[in-house]
């Protein structure tokens, strides 16, 4: 369970509204290296965690990233908040505006509504953890694209943050990938499955190699 | 006393912010003896200074052990509001 907190994990105060930089940010919300994605990967993921590190630290930054989902969804909210619908039209977001008003729906940048398909939970530990180490640096690579369009310090100083903790992110889960592997021996990198045994047993039945 | 209220809630984010990342260290290091009790310290300070602006300014949790009439919890501004 959670229990939420009247704060944000980092302080969100922009005091001059851009909403074509609201439209580019809003990818780290409901975009495909976004936090929503980030979240919901991570606590689906956990449960089919072979150790203590991996199920700790998939829960616990899966935690954190729905606070980083917050955090960008303040940054955009603050961005647009009370920008009349014209000067939103002429800043790339009348299409945005039609749908949606002034308020916070996930979508990337070039509109897309998020989707399950930007994530994976493969029931494999070694196959996720090395799909949030790739996923902790595409969202490292998002954010600096971001930092490149932005000139508001107000804007660019969260966005170092959360830059940051995705540095911090894939730092433990290497640490936990390692972990994982040593428990599963060095030889085994992909875990078999019941399933495959048994097609293996029919194919060598159907080409007669079993008697 | 919005600036003293601000300045306290900075110092809680602040400490929660240093005990998550310890928190997250230590899921991968849980035999590290110094950064437990660095973790712990910053916890204490946190609940501390929590304890305190639940007192002055109302609840960060909707289970504040101070609830006052009217019902705080409901009262602005909410995390994103701050402008």
């Amino acid at each position: 369970m959670w229990i939420y907190e009247k704060k944000l994990e980092y302080p969100v105060k922009i005091k001059n509204k851009n909403p074509k930089m609201a439209k580019y940010i809003i990818t780290q919300y409901g975009g495909p290296d976004g936090e929503l994605a980030a979240s919901l990967r991570y606590l689906s993921q956990r449960f089919s965690m072979p150790t203590e590190e991996a199920k700790a630290i998939l829960n616990d930054i899966g935690t954190e990233e729905l606070a980083h989902l917050e955090i960008v969804g303040t940054m955009v909210f603050q961005l647009t908040k009370g920008v009349p619908p014209d000067v939103l039209e002429k800043m790339g977001l009348g299409a945005y505006y039609s749908d949606h008003d002034h308020a916070v729906y996930p979508v990337s940048a070039s509109g897309v509504p998020f989707t399950a398909a930007y994530i994976q939970s493969k029931g494999d530990p070694i196959a996720d953890l090395h799909e949030n180490l790739a996923a902790e640096q595409k969202a490292r690579a998002t954010y600096e694209n971001l930092i490149n369009l932005a000139d508001d310090p107000d804007v660019i100083d969260p966005l170092r943050f959360l830059r940051a903790r995705e540095i911090v992110h894939f730092q433990r889960f290497g640490e936990a990938l390692g972990i994982v592997q040593e428990k599963l021996g060095q030889k085994k990198f992909y875990m078999s499955k019941p399933k495959e045994e048994k097609l293996a047993e029919s194919n060598k039945e159907a080409y007669g190699l079993k008697k | 006393m919005v600036k003293e209220r601000e300045k306290l809630l900075r110092e809680i984010m602040a400490y929660d912010f240093a005990a998550i990342d310890m928190q997250l260290y230590l899921n991968t290091h849980p035999h590290d003896v110094r950064a437990i009790s660095l973790h712990n310290c910053y916890v204490n300070r946190s609940r501390i200074l929590k304890d305190m602006y639940e007192r002055l300014y109302g609840p960060l949790t909707a289970s504040s052990p101070y609830p006052r009439y009217p019902w705080k919890w409901i009262e602005s501004p909410w995390p994103w509001e701050y402008q």
